[in-house]
């Protein structure tokens, strides 16, 4: 048992688990998390197979960047939508995972025995040129030359591409402030709505972050007190409750004053 | 550690892979799983490299990352452009050239 096999049965059931959840989680964020987990572990594993170049451009290009760009735009489109279990073709989760089924028995059968000789090992490749590193420059840029020249011009094509996407011209022109004013003032005289800005939210002796609401008077809450984000996410505090306990140990500690007084 | 054990850890990854193209609906998530794919492709190559001494399968594993990088920035600003026009990342919602 080397250090090289340790790695890959710990490695490689937590991928598999990573693979799993990027799958199986209803929400979008999970699955990113899971997917950036597994990313983590094939950086390990690719750390004790030899390729510790390559165990750091998984980290860095994977785990570092592109993760992040999905999370990025996992929150701009918005991250309180779950997916819908609903299927739209009938039958179809069913027969993907027998479709999957049959392509995993497929491959391991095709590759099962095909390759029985142990591996040779990285250790004179890797010596040729002093390292790792040295030898993978080399070949990148001795007989691979052309393809990472054309890589160049790929990513080039890449990012001139996003930009021409992710620009978008106005439908409607931008409204300025003074026609902002008026039209506050416009639903103001026909519909009652209130001109001013929106309540803060409540700020309550236990709690006062952003997701509780500020109360009334009368001891309901204020729905505009909070972002309709966190309300339809579910994240909002329950003030009243909270704002119970106060009132609770708030007479509890008059009562005891009261009875001192006496 | 054989070559025959990160050959199935490969398949397996990629097979969880294709399982979430097929199975979510969520363009972002279908996309990541297209990304999980093309790891396993790599764990392949690495693994392939190991057996045979030979450098050329980390580098071949090294131009599938930047070519992954290029197409999740192309991919992900059409995914982006999607859901300004439909507001949704349900693969489902553009339909517009279905008969």
């Amino acid at each position: 048992m080397t250090g090289a096999d340790v790695a890959f049965w710990i490695c490689g059931p937590l991928m598999v688990l990573g693979g799993l959840g990027l799958v199986l989680f209803r929400k979008a964020v999970y699955s990113a998390l899971s997917m950036a987990f597994a990313m983590l572990n094939l950086a390990a594993l690719y750390l004790a197979l030899d390729a510790p170049f390559l165990g750091a451009v998984q980290i860095i290009v994977y785990t570092g960047a592109i993760m992040m760009l999905f999370l990025f735009v996992l929150m701009l489109v918005g991250v309180d939508t779950p997916d819908s279990v609903v299927e739209t073709l009938r039958g179809q989760r069913v027969l993907s995972v027998v479709a999957a089924a049959g392509m995993l028995a497929l491959i391991i059968l095709g590759i099962g025995g095909s390759v029985t000789a142990a591996p040779v090992g990285l250790q004179t490749a890797n010596s040729a040129y002093g390292g790792n590193v040295e030898g993978l420059a080399a070949l990148i840029f001795g007989r691979y030359v052309f393809a990472f020249e054309l890589t160049s011009a790929l990513l080039i094509t890449a990012a001139v591409g996003a930009m021409v996407l992710a620009h978008h011209r106005r439908v409607h022109r931008k409204l300025g402030q003074a026609e902002l004013a008026d039209a506050r003032m416009k639903a103001y005289a026909e519909t009652g709505a209130h001109p001013g800005s929106l309540p803060n939210s409540g700020v309550l002796a236990r709690h006062n972050s952003i997701a509780t609401p500020a109360l009334l008077p009368d001891g309901t809450i204020a729905p505009e007190s909070i972002s309709p984000t966190l309300a339809g996410r579910g994240a909002d505090v329950d003030a009243p409750a909270l704002s119970d306990v106060t009132a609770r140990t708030f007479r509890a500690v008059e009562r005891v004053v009261e009875e001192e007084e006496q | 550690m054989t070559t025959e054990n990160l050959l199935i850890l490969a398949a397996v990854i990629f097979t969880i892979g294709a399982v979430g193209v097929m199975l979510r609906r969520n363009a972002l998530v279908a996309f990541m799983s297209v990304e999980l794919m093309l790891n396993a492709a790599n764990l392949a190559m690495v693994a392939f490299a190991l057996a045979r001494g030979g450098l050329d399968g980390q580098v071949a594993s090294f131009f599938v990352m930047v070519v992954a990088a290029a197409e999740v920035v192309v991919g992900l600003s059409i995914i982006m452009t999607i859901f300004r026009t439909r507001r949704s990342t349900s693969v489902d919602a553009a339909s517009l050239l279905k008969l």
